[in-house]
């Protein structure tokens, strides 16, 4: 008897009520948010449910919504269920002005230098994690590439000619 | 910048302080760049902190400004030991979000090309195990048959290493026949090396005396570090994306999965081994099975995404059009969030794609194997010898482009 | 599987230098002997940090063996070596690293910069990335490529061959040499 994406979200609900919502699912993964504060025991539940098993973690990574005031940042946990084959997305939100979210780094090893990656890349804050600093940028970096405001291109250059490439000089369009 | 964690010596041991050692970004023997600080007391190790972060090269943000179709070169720098799995992970990724289906001759031509690349990959893992433990002629044996394979490659797609193949629907070309031969010579005459290989190291009673017990994990430790593939296979666990979650037609092939007890590195050296022989098997299978398709075949009928033919376009009005909409990145990409995963060489790759109908990704994660389980190195190598944590690391196959995209 | 014993026979004997000789004794200068000494003899110094490593090790392999050329023994270590091949990609964390790599190495020593990457930033215009290695070393070759080919590579070696040879022995203290080195920062 596998375990069905309906089952997941009843057996959510009926422990954490109207918290979990937004329940979707798109190409066969199902996803839900939840609230910030109640990462750990989502995962906890997750974890310890014996028909949800969900014990490995896929993956932790972060997106900046700039749209969405309030909530900019959301931290997205990929789960997976290796016995009944089964994978889960949850995503929290987090206001950009104090991104703050519990680590899961107890619960699960890995999860150690994925929030540092996402630290690096996006400013969270993970409370109570053990070594939170930067991991793939030089450490005397002062903010944080991912965001959306922030450009790809390295803007100390002085050797690179716009005019060539088809941009910048002094009639063209910043394009943001 | 470095912590420095609680240094307790050890008991028995006679020093009075541990020792640092770093073993630096620069490496001997070409493993990438990562870099171990270890607390030594005297030969063994204490305690190790690893620092990442020196190939840095912001795949994700790169891929926020680029079109679908030019991530693929990216996707190749990621493991590129062996390139086209990550490319064709990354088409199969945006074919799930568009809903693109790919005619079964294309899907076992990928098969041909995945699998290629893995024993590559493997190749390149076992020979500088050897070579690390002090056995070079083993790494001189193989390479040409690396070699091979990048003739392969040439034919397919023209590139040795990054090879970037194949398209968004397909394959840019068809195989031409002298692709096929020389596959078939490569499964004519590559067996008799890997069981050359594997007489001069799998019995050796010195390297099973380095190797046996250097950097055992058990199977709940590595699934809690999030290990995933040959590693994490050593260690006991049968878990292969080829199987759980099967891509590109890998249903219709027969193939086992190979698993190890221990997980230290004799194990995960036999794992990889025993999956080349599995590879090899397959690459047999799919020969056989393309005899029976049309071979006209080689990409999907979309010519929304995939670019038409050059004669098309000049003679053709709706060829022009959608020539023009590709490459101007005018084509409707549906809105969407997906993750998908393959069984690249060192696990389970994943890309976390998530679309808003724009010409290029709003957001682009690669779930990179190689990142995760380095975590685990601290404590694979917890006790052991300064030999041993080398031959642990170059077993673990860690791919500086992998670690840090 | 045994194979029947192959032996060369086309090999190729480097002509001696010019010079003046005699009965038990030859003269020419200094540099040209000297020159003809270490071109034959390179070690490199092979600083692989990603792809451009993976085709340098097929460059060493078998098949595009580049012992031939005299660097059968590649040193990992800077103060034993002739020439630092950078292949790969240089971030701009791994920068003070290679430029401490230069600075032990000992005089006479030759750069060169395999790939795009190392050449000029490569297809990685980021924020992260050192846009060519020659912001922080001097360069004598650029091997341009992504990965460039092994013949590519070996042709690169060839131009350092060049390089070597010709080399006049007075370079190193020479004012322009000293100069290039100060724009450094280089002592």
């Amino acid at each position: 008897m596998s375990l069905t994406n309906e089952q997941i979200k009843n057996a959510l609900e009926a422990k954490f009520g109207t918290d979990v919502n937004t329940f979707e699912e798109s190409f066969g993964m199902m996803s839900f948010h939840a609230p910030k504060d109640l990462n750990l025991k989502v995962l906890q539940f997750l974890f310890d449910d014996e028909t949800l098993r969900f014990r490995f973690l896929t993956d932790i990574t972060a997106v900046h919504y700039p749209d969405r005031v309030g909530e900019e940042l959301a931290v997205v946990y990929h789960l997976h269920n290796m016995i009944d084959n089964v994978r889960l997305r949850f995503k929290v939100f987090t206001s950009i002005k104090d991104p703050k979210i519990f680590t899961a780094t107890r619960l699960y090893e890995s999860a150690n230098w994925m929030e540092r990656e996402t630290y690096d890349f996006f400013g969270i804050d993970f409370v109570g994690h053990p070594n939170l600093i930067r991991i793939l940028n030089v450490p005397e970096m002062d903010y944080f590439p991912m965001r959306k405001e922030f450009p790809l291109e390295d803007q100390t250059r002085i050797d690179k000619d716009d005019e060539m490439f088809g941009r910048g000089g002094k009639d063209d369009i910043v394009h943001p | 910048m470095l912590e420095q964690p609680n240094i307790n010596l050890p008991e028995g041991s006679i020093e009075k302080t541990t020792n640092t050692l770093n073993l630096g970004p620069t490496h001997p023997a070409t493993h990438g760049v990562f870099q171990n600080v270890l607390e030594m007391d005297g030969e063994r190790v204490v305690s190790a902190v690893s620092t990442v972060g020196y190939i840095h090269r912001a795949f994700e943000k790169l891929a926020e400004r680029r079109p679908y179709y030019q991530v693929t070169p990216l996707t190749d720098r990621l493991n590129y030991c062996s390139a086209p799995i990550n490319n064709l992970g990354w088409h199969l990724t945006v074919e799930k979000l568009l809903g693109i289906e790919v005619p079964k001759r294309v899907d076992y031509l990928r098969v041909i090309v995945m699998e290629l690349a893995r024993i590559a990959d493997h190749l390149i893992c076992n020979s500088v195990v050897g070579v690390d433990s002090g056995a070079f002629s083993g790494f001189l044996y193989v390479m040409q048959y690396r070699e091979l394979i990048y003739e392969i490659y040439e034919e397919v797609c023209g590139s040795r290493l990054t090879t970037n193949i194949g398209r968004i629907g397909g394959f840019e070309r068809n195989f031409t026949g002298v692709a096929f031969q020389k596959i078939q010579k490569f499964l004519d005459e590559y067996p008799a090396v890997l069981k050359e290989f594997e007489t001069l190291f799998t019995r050796n009673r010195i390297f099973m005396e380095r190797t046996q017990g250097v950097g055992p994990i058990s199977a709940e430790r590595a699934l809690n570090y999030g290990f995933t593939g040959p590693n994490l296979r050593a260690a006991g666990v049968d878990y292969d994306v080829r199987i759980a979650n099967p891509y590109s037609s890998y249903q219709d092939f027969e193939f086992s999965i190979p698993v190890g007890t221990t997980g230290d590195t004799y194990d995960r050296f036999l794992v990889r081994n025993a999956e080349m022989w599995q590879s090899i098997s397959i690459i047999r299978q799919a020969m056989e099975k393309l005899k029976d398709l049309p071979g006209d075949v080689f990409h999907a009928d979309v010519p929304a995404y995939y670019l038409p033919e050059k004669d098309d376009v000049y003679t053709k009005m709706e060829a022009l059009i959608y020539h023009f909409k590709i490459v101007m990145g005018e084509t409707e990409i549906l809105p969407g969030e997906l993750y998908n995963a393959v069984e690249g060489a060192n696990g389970e790759l994943g890309f976390y794609l998530i679309s808003d109908g724009g010409r290029s990704p709003y957001r682009l994660h690669f779930r990179r194997p190689c990142f995760i389980y380095y975590q685990a190195y601290p404590e694979l190598i917890k006790g052991s010898m300064l030999s041993d944590a080398i031959l642990c690391m170059s077993s673990l196959n860690l791919i500086a482009g992998e670690l840090d995209a | 599987m045994t194979r029947p014993v192959q032996f060369n026979e086309k090999v190729k004997v480097v002509d001696i230098p010019e010079g003046y000789s005699g009965e038990g004794f030859y003269a020419t200068s200094f540099d040209k002997a000297i020159g003809l000494a270490r071109k034959n003899s390179i070690w490199p110094l092979p600083f692989a940090t990603s792809c451009c490593g993976i085709e340098f090790m097929a460059t060493m392999a078998a098949t595009y063996d580049i012992a031939r050329f005299g660097s059968e023994r590649m040193g990992f270590t800077p103060r034993q070596c002739d020439l630092l091949m950078v292949m790969g990609t240089i971030s701009k964390k791994m920068a003070p690293v290679l430029r401490q790599v230069y600075i032990q190495m000992a005089e006479p020593r030759w750069v060169m910069a395999v790939g795009a990457c190392a050449s000029s930033g490569g297809i990685f215009d980021t924020y992260s990335v050192l846009q060519g290695i020659d912001q922080v070393i001097p360069v004598d070759v650029y091997v341009p490529g992504c990965p460039p080919r092994p013949e590519g590579i070996i042709d690169g070696f060839m131009r350092i061959q060049d390089l070597v040879h010709n080399e006049s022995l007075r370079r190193r203290h020479s004012d322009k040499y000293k100069e290039l080195m100060n724009s450094y920062g280089i002592q």
